[in-house]
């Protein structure tokens, strides 16, 4: 058993990290987790949240938000595919707000169940973001 | 016999034709060294998801209610063609591969009497079998305005492919693009989207080091995972497809514009070799004009 813990975080379009931290927060579907070193084998789906990533133990966390994804806990590591990742410095609120407004009417115009099942995907992440961006 | 001005300016044409292929041969490669960083910076979350699906789907294909994502819908009867192509032409034979190995797959579809639907990626593929199957196109995407391919691009097409397998208006869908090997050489692939092919069975050996090696715990459990990364599992197909697409469309581009230039070169060399024998001929010729004058006196 080692002191830390493998990581890597991947989007779809690049391999956004490959090092090691004391412990990880991840958002899964059914409830936050956080794996230490020598996590039991797991894979859950990522509800839109935040990734904390501790470097050292009690220190400040990393925050990364991500749009949705897997998280798979191997003897290796733990691997996160992320749909999309989110910069928390770089979001602006406001947009965000009318983004979220415009969702909210784009859902009640909805044509059909699969227009409105994507629409409601996306609501759910932007609604998310505001929440940790307002907390 | 040209005369020697048309001469002339037959060469400063073939120069300036030249001067242009070669900055296109420049261009395309440095373009070409982009598109090839971009497709491999995509390499890690493709490797990483067929390893997930690999474990996973080999458990639950079976069994009832598998998504049909990854089952099928047990038919086969409706065929939607993805042609991926590049959006400016003077790229070699990089598009007409393609819509040459489409062409051939959608006849022998319709030979065996199934419906073909397809969907053009791009403008140049669009252009070639508008002719031939313009009733069978259903849909063209316009990629011109699109500077540098992201993953939000092909995710909002791998959306209206989704949508559309959803309504229940194709079966199977099959994604043609050109892989990418080296500048010389682009290999035409056909590839299966939906269903989703499982990774072949020595790949699941490598895959199945990691994931068998332990028992997992799902959360919430397999059936909602698969759920949750078929969808997302076309998405990067396609992405990955595109990201192929554009390596190889620089690559085509930047060995024909190579040859282009070479071949511009030789054009050169022979009409400056005309150009100076056409001159020799007509000083040769005054000369015995006026040496045969000064002879007959």
């Amino acid at each position: 058993m080692t002191d830390t813990l493998h990581y890597e975080i991947v989007s779809p379009e690049r391999l956004l990290k490959d090092a090691e931290a004391a412990m990880i927060v991840v958002p899964g579907a059914d409830g936050d987790f956080a794996a230490l070193p020598g996590h039991a084998p797991l894979m859950s789906t990522i509800r839109p949240g935040v990734v904390e990533i501790f470097e050292d133990e009690g220190a400040q966390p990393s925050r990364l938000f991500v749009k949705g994804g897997l998280a798979q806990i191997s003897p290796k590591g733990l691997t996160i595919l992320a749909e999309e990742t989110i910069d928390l410095s770089a979001v602006n609120t406001d947009e965000l707000k009318q983004k979220i407004t415009d969702t909210r009417e784009d859902i009640e115009d909805a044509k059909d169940d699969i227009e409105r099942a994507a629409l409601e995907k996306e609501l759910a992440w932007m609604v998310a973001l505001a929440e940790v961006v307002a907390a | 016999m040209p005369s020697l001005k048309d001469l002339k300016v037959r060469i400063s044409s073939v120069k300036s034709t030249q001067k242009i292929t070669k900055a296109m041969k420049m261009v395309a490669a440095s373009k070409l060294r982009r598109a090839q960083e971009a497709a491999e910076a995509a390499r890690p979350y493709a490797e990483r998801m067929e390893n997930v699906l690999a474990g996973l789907g080999a458990a639950v294909k079976d069994q009832p209610g598998a998504s049909p994502l990854l089952a099928g819908t047990g038919k086969d009867d409706v065929e939607l063609v993805i042609v991926a192509t590049s959006e400016r032409g003077l790229c070699g034979g990089f598009n007409t591969n393609i819509v040459k190995a489409a062409r051939a797959h959608i006849q022998s579809l319709v030979k065996a009497g199934k419906t073909v639907k397809i969907l053009c990626i791009g403008r140049k593929g669009y252009g070639l079998l508008r002719r031939t199957y313009g009733d069978k196109i259903i849909g063209h995407k316009d990629m011109s305005a699109i500077k540098r391919l992201g993953f939000a691009d092909a995710h909002d097409i791998a959306a209206d492919v989704l949508a559309m397998f959803e309504r229940g208006e194709f079966d199977v869908a099959t994604l043609f693009y050109a892989k990418f090997q080296s500048a010389l050489v682009q290999i035409t692939t056909k590839q299966q989207l939906i269903p989703a092919p499982l990774p072949e069975v020595a790949n699941e050996n490598e895959a199945g080091d990691e994931l068998q090696g332990a028992i997992y715990e799902y959360e919430p459990d397999e059936g909602a995972i698969l759920d949750d990364l078929l969808p997302r599992n076309v998405a990067v197909q396609i992405y990955r497809g595109l990201l192929e697409n554009a390596a190889s469309e620089q690559g085509a581009r930047m060995t024909a514009m190579d040859n282009a230039t070479r071949n511009a070169g030789d054009m050169i060399a022979n009409l400056t070799i005309t150009y100076n024998r056409t001159r020799q001929a007509a000083i040769t010729k005054e000369l015995i004009e006026i040496i045969s004058g000064a002879e007959a006196l």
